[in-house]
């Protein structure tokens, strides 16, 4: 299949920030595509694993930040784990993701970015991951309150789920650890 | 035999039974479990998903605190053990990341400490000799699948645990409480669990197959050693009727479950009742010989 890409207009090319972001040296790959053949999602997704090393080899632009399996990725390792180069392309989707949310690249199915955000949210308030609080910030933010509700009372009554967060993490190392990356980022 | 223990956020939510059933389990077999105080959260996959500082940031001050104990570290859930594992990598060979994460704890960690599986410990430093001898009853040859998913195995440079494509420690183990270990395909797939909330449509699928390759392969239950692959197989079954028509009645139960059953461990303590599948069927088994003897 032919790939045609959209070359990036100037500054630093995408290819040269996702390297230095996850230390993957890109142009070891052949294009064997080992990792597409075992990635879990290449069923689901437009664009498998070899061929988003193939668009970053070309020189891609910004358009790759919105290529789907950037968030259908489940980040189960196994491209990285079967690639006879050693290419960690699960890092290399890592830095994908980062840069599309400092680029504010559109939002995806599922919106996994806002997930992230509340998942984090939780553990920078309390130190330690807070289910509910975080389920409702993400519901809140895409507006699909119903989509597995009818699961909660079952999980509720069975003490599946915690109703109140815990408390008793080092909280001021954790909020400690979110500054100082956020004044790192900023640098 | 003692372990500073890292419990993980699940465990205080929907992993309460694999919490409570793991430190039972390890009472009962003469493993001390010491929690890390005041831990934290590893960052899950949010963090890495995020920004790679953050994500190497978040589980070194547990790291640390369990170097000041002069313990290795346990830990149950395999989301958590990857976390931890990377951590440790990413500072132990990277200077310029051990530097950052220095600058942002205001401590130095040098990504030495040992972080283990539960089954590592078991099979490594305790040996299912021991099981077999304490054991109280058997599986009775109950079919189990055990099922191991991602981050316990891969990558393998970073967990270092059994063998990457074909492990076989829940197997022996399942071995020594007396069922039969099931070969079959679908040891490490993933089930999806990371898009549990956000990507039904995968997770669906993903599950299905695993679930349906179990089946197959004649598996009365499906082990597993992960919160994530526990709640999101336990719980999609239900999405897998609704959007595939497939009805699956598979107990998914943690391997430790088993072991408690075996151990004589009390089943409030094991947590079977949080299940989502009724895990009767897997009980009444182990019932059907204590009944005989
Ligand atoms: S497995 Fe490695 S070498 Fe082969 S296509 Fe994928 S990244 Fe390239
Ligand atoms: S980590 Fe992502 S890209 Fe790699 S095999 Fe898994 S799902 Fe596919």
């Amino acid at each position: 299949m032919a790939i045609r890409i959209k070359k990036g207009r100037s500054g630093k090319s995408i290819r040269s920030i996702v390297q230095e972001m996850s230390d993957v040296d890109l142009s070891l790959c052949f294009q064997c595509k080992k990792c597409s053949s075992g990635c879990t999602v290449s069923g689901m997704t437009k664009s498998p694993p070899s061929e988003i090393i193939r668009r970053l080899q070309l020189g891609a632009g910004d358009e790759i930040l919105e290529r789907d399996i950037i968030w259908t990725c489940s980040s189960c390792e196994t491209c990285y784990a079967r690639c006879p180069m050693g290419i960690d392309v699960a890092s290399v989707i890592d830095a994908l993701r980062s840069l599309a949310i400092e680029k504010k690249a559109a939002v995806p199915e599922g919106n996994v970015p806002l997930f992230n955000k509340a998942f984090l949210k939780t553990v920078r308030a309390f130190g330690r991951a807070y289910d509910l609080a975080m389920i409702g910030i993400y519901k809140l933010g895409t507006g699909t309150f119903m989509k597995d509700t009818e699961k909660f009372p079952t999980m509720v009554m069975k003490k599946k789920i915690a109703l109140l967060p815990v408390w008793g993490a080092d909280r001021k190392t954790v909020r400690r650890i979110f500054k100082e990356v956020d004044r790192d980022k900023g640098k | 035999m003692e372990y500073a223990y890292y419990p993980g956020c699940a465990s205080e939510s929907t992993a309460r039974d694999q919490h409570s059933s793991s430190k039972a389990v390890a009472s009962a077999l003469g493993i001390n479990f010491v929690e890390i105080p005041n831990w934290s959260c590893c960052g899950a996959t949010a963090a890495h998903q995020t920004d790679r500082l953050l994500a190497v940031s978040l589980p070194a001050p547990n790291l640390l605190t369990a170097q000041q104990m002069g313990l290795d570290v346990v830990v149950n859930c395999a989301a958590c053990y990857s976390r931890l594992k990377m951590a440790n990598h990413e500072i132990s060979t990277h200077p310029e990341i051990r530097e950052k994460v220095g600058e942002v704890l205001g401590r130095d960690y040098d990504g030495s400490v040992k972080v283990r599986h539960l089954l590592e410990i078991l099979h490594e430093d305790l040996g299912m000799e021991v099981i077999r001898d304490r054991i109280k009853q058997t599986l009775n040859g109950l079919k189990v699948a055990s099922y191991y998913g991602c981050l316990l195995v891969r990558p393998p440079e970073v967990t270092q645990f059994d063998d990457p494509e074909n492990p076989t420690s829940m197997d022996r183990l399942v071995k020594a409480l007396g069922g039969e270990d099931l070969d079959w395909p679908h040891k490490v797939e993933c089930c999806g669990g990371g898009l549990a909330l956000t990507r039904t449509d995968v997770v669906v699928k993903l599950s299905e197959s695993i679930i349906g390759m179990a089946q197959a392969a004649g598996a009365e239950c499906i082990a597993v050693a992960c919160p994530m692959c526990q709640v999101n197989l336990d719980l999609r079954q239900i999405d897998i009727k609704k959007a595939m028509g497939k009805k699956y009645d598979m107990p998914i139960v943690y391997i430790t479950q088993l072991m408690g059953l075996c151990l004589g461990v009390p089943y409030e303590e094991l947590g079977l009742n949080k299940l989502m599948v009724s895990p009767s069927r897997v009980v009444d088994a182990i019932a059907a010989v204590q009944n005989q003897s």
